[in-house]
């Protein structure tokens, strides 16, 4: 059983997979628009999760929130199962796959035999596609993959029962009540207030703009509070989680940059080309940032730039961010 | 970011498995999409975490050989687990999992637990009993 499924490389999973799905089932939305109406770009630092045992950092929103709230803005449903029996788990996968619908699938990273072995942490919000079965083998559109790939019964069964934080259980899901009738330029309008509401009015010092201020201020007293080798490590881990696959953080800017040219026509607003080159402008800093903060990486005991001007293109970030936002919200009223 | 600054610093992180996909403006500022095979800032933060791993895994390798620890604890940490991880694969107690991590405990073990971790790690049983 295979699927006639195009498989479309995208830079994040969740993206991806609610792209193609889509695609699949005759709305056409580039990466870009799923990402912009599913309001996937935010920022929060979680000092209290650990991971590596270093503070953990995310540029976007909780998994799973950008396919839930393209559909509710599209106005279709989505069918998710999670479950206890393995067995079950690929019974049912095998007679969705039989009956010609590709599935949407959670798992966990470690234990994908195809990903390069550097990327394999054990990260469990990864969403791939399964759109057929072939010599006991599953065929896999896994969007932040160039080519489409497979894995035996076994593999499969292992990376959709991986164990852990957003451990998957199994979690399956797909479209249902789809219709052409949707209105784009309330579904767009709608996607951009809730990122622009997020970043700008979250009251805790972790979320959206003021999380990024908050870790300038953090990104400041690093060597004096931890001592170079630990505040090299931190900012180490700000990067790599900025940068990882599918989780970029300055990658996020640039596909939201690319979102406001797309909903420029659609809105009918040549404003959001303007606020479209100030993203791209935001998203160059962020990776500004990243090359300054990498140079503290390479030697842990000897900084190469001072955590000041560290600190100082974070705090310029969240300023620049925050003017955009407010802009954004004005636009669309 | 435009088009023709996408990085191409290639440190076979991807192992010629695939590329990064990244978004960069064109010649006329309109947004395209380009393959990137690595990007120097974040190989070196990627070399700097593997380098940590491999030396936490290193320290731990020299304690199950100097008979401190059994070698669950080598394939928990070169498996990137701990406790708690190992103990959610096992189905068994975080106080059992770490009873294991003792020599003389793990001697006692029987062969269906044994086989239990070495499928979890994905490796032989005799690999599991001579990790050296």
């Amino acid at each position: 059983m295979i699927i006639n499924f195009e498989h479309k490389q995208a830079a994040h999973c969740e993206n991806g997979v609610t792209s193609n799905i889509l695609n699949y089932n005759g709305i056409n939305l580039s990466e870009a628009m799923v990402f912009g109406i599913g309001s996937g770009l935010f920022y929060s630092y979680l000092p209290f999760v650990k991971v590596n045992n270093a503070p953990g950092f995310s540029y976007r929103t909780l998994p799973g929130w950008i396919f839930g709230r393209v559909a509710k803005r599209l106005g279709f449903s989505i069918v998710r199962k999670k479950y206890s029996d393995a067995n079950k788990a690929m019974s049912e996968l095998d007679n969705l796959l039989e009956m010609g619908k590709p599935v949407g699938l959670q798992v966990g990273v470690y234990h994908l035999t195809y990903f390069p072995d550097p990327y394999r942490f054990h990260f469990n919000a990864h969403n791939i596609v399964v759109y057929g079965k072939e010599d006991n083998e599953y065929l896999i559109s896994d969007p932040v993959m160039e080519r489409p790939t497979r894995l035996t019964d076994n593999e499969l069964n292992r990376v959709r029962f991986a164990k852990g934080v957003f451990a998957p259980k199994g979690h399956l899901y797909y479209p249902t009540k789809l219709s052409n009738d949707y209105n784009l330029e309330k579904a767009v309008k709608k996607g951009i207030n809730r990122t622009a509401s997020d970043m700008l009015n979250n009251p805790l010092p972790l979320f959206g703009i003021r999380g990024i201020k908050t870790v300038s201020k953090v990104i400041r007293k690093m060597p004096e509070k931890l001592g170079n080798k630990k505040a090299s490590l931190y900012l180490g881990q700000i990067v790599r989680m900025q940068e990882e696959i599918g989780t970029g953080g300055a990658g996020f800017r640039f596909i939201f940059a690319a979102f406001l040219q797309e909903a420029a026509e659609i809105v009918n607003k040549r404003s959001f080309i303007e606020l479209s080159n100030e993203m791209t402008i935001i998203g160059d800093k962020w990776r500004e940032f990243a090359v300054m903060a990498s140079r503290n990486c390479k030697d842990r005991a000897k900084p190469e730039e001072s955590y000041n001007s560290i600190a100082d293109i974070v705090r310029d970030i969240a300023d620049k961010e925050e003017i955009l936002f407010k802009k954004l919200l004005k636009e669309i009223k | 970011m435009e088009k023709n600054l996408v990085p191409q610093d290639d440190e076979n992180f991807f192992q010629g498995k695939t590329r990064d996909l990244c978004y960069a403006t064109d010649e006329t500022g309109k947004y395209t999409t380009v393959l990137s095979s690595g990007w120097e800032p974040k190989n070196i933060v990627f070399r700097q975490a593997w380098n940590e791993i491999n030396k936490s895994i290193e320290i731990t390798h020299q304690k199950v050989i100097a008979g401190d620890l059994s070698p669950i604890a080598f394939y928990m940490e070169k498996n990137l687990m701990d406790i708690k991880l190992l103990s959610e694969y096992m189905e068994i107690s975080k106080r059992h999992v770490k009873k294991h991590l003792l020599p003389s405990e793990f001697g006692k073990l029987n062969n269906e637990t044994l086989e239990k971790y070495a499928e979890i790690f994905n490796i032989s049983i005799e690999e599991l009993i001579k990790v050296l």
